[in-house]
């Protein structure tokens, strides 16, 4: 062998042993998804439980085998609850993190700052318990995770109104209460619409700023309009406090409730107790027997066994088992299309009915669910402030719409309230 | 919208209690920033860790959150002239302080809701006392307990304090400290002690004023940034070093506050109050009370 001949098959022995070892190390490397959660601040109470579910997700299918052939790794950022953090997060996780995906953090306002992101990089983007935030985004590779329908600012008050329009004497009037931020924006223009609908006059519609400390003087001035219903859209510090407030006044009226997030969470519950008693709230799953899809309670019972130590949401019933399905179709979708590509993805999901934890869900075109399943569940005989009440369906009891309801409404509000 | 009388008196008599709030949380940065030129930002950040540690002794050996308020006011007080031993080592020694020793305090703020945060979690707490859920209705007036009992301890407060700083040496010497400094040591005292104490004053007051945040509303490590416009705008409109004065702009702030709620709106009331706060001091720059 000549002197040439020797180098050129050194050469040729290296180069193929280089591009072996490069493929080996690729189908190593474990697939990233990338996202940003509120792990402090006002949001940081279900996105830590929105995290354990997801943990528990990327557990499950690493013990499958991963996605294509992959291991799964969660890359998450704390957003501190702050949609200003939510731009550099993500130019971290694409750039220097390298994600193979991405994913949305919790909830409507950090969502909304995450899709311009999405929509730079052509990528998928599913927004976990967001709140109409593609109504001005159009975007077509963003999927909601929130079973609110097309006109989701609609939906979320729309089974409140159904059952409130089944009391008698049917109502006439409704207040809107809401805080000045675009999550209360959006219950006020379903308010609007849903009363429009209904053909209810509305006697106040007002907003408070979001820092208020106080809401009595905005309870006693929604009292002196004396409404039939009064529908309130709130987050999880200003629903605690609107709770407070309105036990403080004694408000009067036939219903009260609507789109108040952090009621569903047993934090707000455990630290509210007897005053949450006929508040009527929306709702996105609860155990009832029509609501058991497969797959669901046995993850529940897991995740509780996980969720003390974890120091999180004990009872799961929120936000959870939508975090585990929001993975879940991310990652069938990857597996069905054998890609992480948004131009793939998109299409995929759109044309797909998924099989998840929470039950089947189809896309409509804005990629809000193509058909709304909200809920509206009363509190009932809440005694004390122990949790575990609130395990079952039996002290919040689902009472609209028709199809998954447990329960009659108790009203006028102040008697449901004793 | 028809403003009832029941509206229009409840909504005084809750801005009234919500100003004397304020004026219990602002007291602290009255004292540190109006008196000794200390720009603590983060003060209402230590009231959040008075109402975390108020909560410990409410829960764990169910002292009533007020008594545990007031019990931790040596243990701040302790805290305080610590921090400001290494506040002056490290910044108004050398001159430093006015924009590094804001950066400490900014600092020192994101610290203790991150160590709040580990402690005790992101989920919102409460305590427990018969006080916190009872409202007395005296017709269509009604009286928040949560409300009145820190309302009282406000005023208790502030009138210790003022006592304080008008009848003692101690007192006048925290009130010249920040006006001539020289002059103090030319009677033999030191400044630098009188700021220490100063100091660690502003910080006992801020356990009593987080034992009245727990009672108030229910309490996550975050809270205190919602404050912290509020304070220093008492501060600035009290007149920068004057208690009375706090006391006056912070119950003018929460009367302005529910005032506008009802007359126009909740939406506006943080801009009304903030407003009219703007407009007094472009009338009296040095505040209500200040000496301008």
């Amino acid at each position: 062998m000549t002197k040439g001949l020797r180098r050129i098959i050194g050469a040729a022995t290296f180069a193929a042993l280089s591009v072996g070892w490069s493929s080996l190390v690729t189908a190593e490397e474990p697939l990233k998804i990338g996202f940003s959660m509120a792990e402090t601040g006002p949001l940081a109470g279900s996105a830590k439980s929105a995290i354990l579910a997801m943990t528990m997700w990327a557990e499950d299918i690493n013990a499958k085998g991963g996605l294509l052939g992959r291991q799964v790794k969660l890359v998450h950022y704390d957003d501190q609850s702050n949609t200003a953090n939510v731009p550099a997060i993500y130019a971290k996780l694409l750039d220097i993190d390298k994600v193979d995906l991405i994913n949305s953090g919790y909830a409507t306002p950090i969502i909304a700052s995450a899709i311009p992101i999405a929509m730079q990089h052509d990528m998928v983007l599913i927004g976990l318990f967001g709140l109409a935030d593609n109504a001005k985004f159009k975007y077509d590779k963003y999927f909601s995770i929130f079973p609110a329908g097309e006109k989701p600012a609609l939906a979320i008050l729309q089974p409140f109104f159904d059952v409130a329009m089944t009391m008698n004497p049917k109502p006439k009037t409704v207040a809107a209460v809401y805080p000045e931020m675009e999550f209360g924006h959006s219950i006020m223009n379903g308010i609007r619409a849903a009363a429009s609908a209904a053909g209810l006059q509305i006697v106040y519609d007002q907003g408070f700023p979001p820092s208020m400390t106080d809401l009595t003087t905005v309870v006693r001035q929604i009292q002196a309009t004396n409404p039939d219903i009064v529908a309130i859209g709130t987050q999880p510090g200003q629903s605690i406090a609107i709770v407070r407030a309105i036990n403080e006044v004694g408000l009067k009226a036939m219903i009260v409730g609507g789109g108040m997030t952090g009621l569903q969470t047993p934090d707000a519950e455990e630290l509210l107790g007897e005053q949450l008693n006929g508040f009527v709230n929306f709702n996105v799953w609860l155990p009832t027997p029509r609501m058991q899809y497969p797959g669901v309670m046995d993850f529940i019972k897991r995740y509780q066994e996980r969720a003390k130590a974890a120091g999180v949401d004990p009872l799961g019933y929120y936000i959870a088992p939508w975090a585990y399905a929001d993975l879940q179709i991310l990652g069938d979708a990857v597996e069905a299309t054998k890609s992480t590509a948004g131009d793939k993805l998109g299409p995929y999901i759109h044309a797909t009915t998924f099989k998840t934890l929470i039950g089947d869900v189809t896309f409509g075109a804005s990629g809000e669910w193509a058909k709304p399943r909200l809920l509206a569940a009363q509190f009932q005989h809440v005694k004390g402030n122990d949790i575990e009440q609130f395990k079952g369906t039996e002290k919040l009891v689902v009472v609209s719409p028709e199809e998954y309801k447990v329960g009659n409404l108790l009203y006028p509000f102040q008697d449901a309230r004793h | 919208m028809t403003i009832t009388y029941p509206v229009l008196v409840n909504a005084v008599i809750t801005g009234l209690l919500m100003g004397g709030f304020y004026a219990a949380l602002s007291v602290g940065a009255t004292v540190a920033f109006g008196l000794l030129d200390i720009v603590n930002i983060a003060h209402p950040t230590f009231a959040v860790i008075g109402a975390y540690t108020v909560l410990v002794l409410n829960r764990s050996f169910g002292i009533d959150p007020i008594l545990a308020g007031l019990l931790l006011t040596p243990v701040f007080y302790g805290a305080g002239t610590t921090l400001f031993r290494v506040y002056y080592h490290f910044f108004e020694r050398r001159g430093d302080e006015p924009m590094r020793g804001l950066a400490f305090f900014f600092g020192l703020m994101f610290i203790a809701e991150v160590v709040l945060i580990m402690l005790f979690g992101v989920d919102f707490r409460y305590v427990r006392a018969p006080y916190v859920t009872t409202t007395l209705n005296f017709g269509s007036i009604a009286l928040p307990l949560r409300l009145a009992v820190p309302f009282a301890g406000s005023l208790v407060m502030l009138a210790a304090l003022q006592l304080f700083l008008k009848k003692s040496f101690i007192g006048h010497a925290i009130i010249a400290v920040a006006q001539d400094p020289f002059a103090l040591k030319l009677v033999a005292v030191s400044p630098v002690r009188i700021k220490r104490i100063g100091f660690g004053i502003a910080c006992a007051s801020a356990a009593l004023a987080g034992a009245f945040i727990i009672v108030i509303e229910p309490l996550q490590p975050a809270v205190g940034r919602d404050f912290i416009g509020r304070v220093f705008a008492i501060c600035v409109f009290g007149g920068l070093g004057s208690l009375p004065g706090t006391l006056i702009a912070a119950i003018s702030l929460g009367l302005i506050e529910n005032l506008a709620t009802i007359f126009i709106g909740a939406s506006w009331s943080p801009a009304v109050a903030f407003g009219v706060l703007l407009a007094t001091l472009a009338w009296r720059p040095s505040g209500l009370f200040g000496r301008g």
